[in-house]
């Protein structure tokens, strides 16, 4: 690979790859982020390589294997560029097929996505409703590179923000653009970055400023970061080398979590090529810029996503947080100042000098600006990630683009932010999604997991997981996380078992209070947040199970009881899949389960295709 | 000099005074478990929380990390502060009701009782333990292990540290543990420290200063004789 000396150096080897480039020639691009690759993506890359070999095809379409495109429910997909042809679930027998046809510039009707509401065939991806209403600015440019070359994302225009960004040479006017642009933390707290970058640049404490790349995403059901630094670390690079231009940052440090191997795999590709390339290292194409990023691999703590946790964590310690003052822009890793950013922020930073930070705030509200991409999961159709422009309301997302609940059933809440947010009523889907509504509404905007819940979710038993999950995250140096999450789970069980009072429903919503106003870091202050927000939108649930020792939504295993009513006709699907075989009947009649052995595993009721298992 | 309004009267500190620090200069109590002069602030009791800052922006933070800030203004016994503290001091009762210091400390709040289930635990995770062995023995014997519920303190691997010269120190600033040595008589002592056969204070081999913290000891009743 050769080195990049200077900026017209790296215009000229653009200018090369572009001449190169036939834009008409037909691309077949595979997903295969981790979801494509478990759904099954890696045998159709085996295919396409093979049928293209031995017809030697080489000349007339390339492939191109990419990172996760979003709509994950579909996978394995393929997508065809340069007529955006979507082709979803395809499988390796289809395959061929699908390649011969968009060789010949056509497209295979048979295996094109319907469209559920009207039946008819969509070709272009933009068509399709999932990925009409969405604004993909980020999780476009997936489709665009193979993360493991870089010269993809050169094709793409990719380094050339960086590049143009050292021929301006003025830091000031950066960090101008990036408080113009009102980007706001996408980790979760949204504090300004644009302000975070000046409050860098103008610390002055000894030698040596860093940069941190925050990737560990460790919320249930979250994954957009994962999708970026799987699809597209370059452009995290990118947005590094800008920020460490902007504040005069040296050191880099790339903090993502061990089980996302992909990820760690394709930031290391990105990191020795850009390193090759010189683009990191010292003198960046010839400017003063020196800057160089390493990777550190979390050990697997929740708790180390947060900031002063996780450069305790790159310093080689526990993972565990301190108070703060001093915050890590004062004194940070090995006590000199330190900007952390998570992995969207990071990779918005490239769009925004792209574009100009004006232009970028047109997108979103006044008060939250640019594009959030969510991880859309539960108990919906569509499940995936989406980006969307801040201000969208939460019924545009999880019913417009997510496409409703899954089988006959209604949405009752949504839980935004993981395990440190709270729910969203459904009569509260008309709130738009921005940092300050979700606040508002007793959540957070968190990193962007949204979770779907519909009539079959116990909201006593969704706090109680959550709490659970919270209390083996602890790191237990402060008492009232430590102990407040394993007393709040302890009322959360009992509520749960149907032998908690009244009392003591009070006790957990003020014990809840005082340990979002006392512990030390955001672990702690948010982890009361799932209670809180479902004893203000549902408290009749936690009321139902304390008084009428009733689950309504017939989760909690301890007051709920199976039983088969006369829709039953004896088929024995049920009583084939009982473990316990609790199921008595013959054929033809009407089955009987007996209590007193059932475990309440659901089996019955979920095999069972004609309603005939009741739960109470 | 900063200056700063505490419960509404004004006055200036050095800089890099704690509030915890600057409320102990002027006789306004605030309850600590973890806080000692000496060692480093650590922030893991919760019980000094203060409330600083007004209106929607006020917020709890702990005095023994927070640094006086010119124009802050502190109340160090708001009702914010105080349900806080007697929810926190519940939560000890309900885990260490054993400790003196904690039962003395709940009753100066008045509180009588606690709602939770009751468990019986000896340590409270206040670390003044492994900060007193790190930082003024010079010696870092022991630490936390595990995390959450699972956190305990103790040596690596539950193996008797060569760096620990049963100095007695940690025993002497637990706030929580019933271990400190208070008997003279070998039989009764319970800690071992200084009961054990061969008191390294005694050889004075391997240690040039015990710098011990066993008071009274039985091993010094020895030496005397």
């Amino acid at each position: 690979m050769e080195r990049l000396r200077t900026t017209s150096d790296f215009w000229g080897l653009q200018r090369r790859l572009l001449a190169d480039r036939d834009p008409r020639k037909p691309v077949l691009v595979i997903s295969a982020g981790t979801c494509g690759q478990a759904s099954g993506a890696g045998e159709l890359i085996r295919i396409a390589k093979r049928e293209m070999l031995e017809n030697e095809m080489g000349d007339r379409i390339r492939l191109r294997i990419t990172g996760c495109h979003g709509f994950c429910e579909m996978e394995p997909s393929v997508l065809v560029l340069p007529d955006r042809v979507f082709y979803p679930r395809v499988k390796p027998a289809d395959l061929p097929r699908i390649l011969y046809a968009s060789v010949l510039g056509e497209v295979a009707e048979e295996f094109l996505f319907v469209d559920p509401s009207t039946g008819r065939r969509l070709a272009r991806q933009d068509d399709i409703p999932y990925f009409r209403k969405q604004r993909r600015t980020i999780l476009e440019r997936n489709e665009w590179v193979d993360p493991i070359r870089i010269v993809n994302y050169l094709e793409a225009g990719g380094y050339g923000t960086l590049c143009r960004v050292l021929e301006g040479g003025d830091p000031v006017r950066v960090i101008e653009e990036m408080k113009a642009s009102g980007l706001r933390g996408r980790g979760g707290a949204g504090f300004p970055t644009g302000l975070k970058w000046e409050m860098l640049a103008k610390a002055k404490n000894g030698t040596g400023k860093y940069l941190v790349c925050n990737g560990d995403e460790g919320d249930p059901g979250a994954y957009m970061d994962r999708a970026v630094l799987e699809g597209n670390p370059h452009s995290i690079l990118e947005g590094m080398l800008i920020g460490a231009f902007a504040t005069g940052a040296t050191d880099g440090v790339m903090y993502v979590r061990n089980e996302y191997p992909m990820a760690v795999k394709h930031l290391m590709i990105a990191i020795r090529q850009a390193r090759e390339m010189g683009l990191l290292g010292e003198h960046v194409l010839g400017s003063m810029l020196s800057f160089d990023v390493r990777l550190v691999k979390g050990a697997g703590a929740f708790v180390c996503g947060e900031e002063t946790a996780l450069m305790r964590s790159v310093m080689g310690f526990v993972g565990e947080p301190r108070q703060r003052p001093p915050f890590p822009v004062e004194k940070g890793i090995e006590g000199k100042p330190t900007s952390i950013n998570n992995v969207e922020t990071w990779a918005n930073v490239p769009v925004i000098l792209e574009k100009g930070g004006r232009e970028y705030a047109r997108i979103g509200t006044e008060k939250s600006r640019g594009t959030k991409i969510f991880s859309l999961v539960g108990k919906i159709r569509n499940t995936g990630l989406v980006e969307v422009p801040m201000g969208i309301t939460i019924d545009e997302v999880v019913n417009g683009i997510g496409g409703g609940a899954l089988g006959k059933s209604r949405l009752k809440a949504v839980q935004t932010g993981g395990p440190s947010g709270g729910c969203i009523p459904a009569h509260r889907f008309d709130l738009p999604i921005d940092y300050d509504s979700l606040a508002e509404a007793g959540s957070i905007m968190g990193s962007g997991g949204m979770i779907a819940m519909d009539e079959r979710t116990c909201m006593v038993d969704l706090a109680r997981y959550f709490m659970s999950f919270l209390k083996d995250e602890s790191c237990g140096k402060c008492f009232t996380c430590r102990k407040g999450t394993q007393r709040m789970f302890e009322i959360l069980d009992d509520i749960s078992k149907g032998v908690a009072t009244l009392d003591q429903l009070d006790l957990l919503q003020d014990l809840a209070f005082v340990v979002k106003d006392t512990t030390m870091c955001g672990l702690g202050q948010t982890a009361s947040n799932p209670v809180l927000s479902t004893l203000r939108y549902f408290r009749d649930e936690y009321v139902e199970h304390i008084v009428h020792k009733r689950c309504p939504a017939g989760v909690c295993k301890d007051l709920i009881a199976y039983s088969i009513n006369e829709k039953c006709t004896g088929c024995m699907l049920c009583l084939k899949a009982c473990p316990s075989g609790s199921i008595t009947g013959d054929k033809k009649v009407r089955h009987v389960i007996d209590m007193a052995t059932c475990i309440k595993c659901d089996a019955c009721r979920s095999v069972c295709k004609l309603d005939a298992v009741e739960v109470r | 000099m900063v200056g700063v309004k505490i419960n509404g009267l004004p006055f200036s500190f050095d800089e890099g005074t704690t509030l915890l620090d600057a409320a102990k200069f002027l006789g306004i109590p605030i309850p600590t478990l973890c806080s000692m002069e000496g060692v480093s602030p650590y922030g893991a009791c919760r019980l000094c929380v203060v409330e600083i800052g007004e209106g929607p922006k006020a917020r709890l933070v702990t005095s023994c990390t927070y640094p006086v800030q010119e124009g802050l203004k502190v109340r160090t016994a708001s009702s914010r502060v105080m349900r806080a503290r007697r929810m926190i001091l519940e939560l000890y009762l309900a885990s260490c009701p054993q400790s003196k210091t904690v039962q003395d400390l709940a009753a100066a709040h008045n509180i009588k009782t606690q709602r939770f289930r009751q468990e019986h635990e000896d340590c409270i995770m206040c670390g003044l333990c492994v900060r007193i062995c790190k930082e003024q023995m010079m010696s870092g014997a022991i630490g936390f292990r595990g995390r959450g519920e699972k956190r305990t303190i103790g040596t690596p691997f539950d193996v008797k540290s060569d760096v620990c010269r049963t100095c007695g120190a940690c025993m002497y600033v637990c706030p929580a543990c019933q271990l400190r040595c208070t008997f003279n008589d070998p039989s009764k002592a319970i800690c071992g420290g200084c009961a054990n056969l061969a008191p390294p204070c005694l050889a004075k081999s391997s240690f040039d200063d015990m710098m011990c913290s066993m008071d009274p000891c039985v091993a010094c009743e020895i030496k005397k004789d």
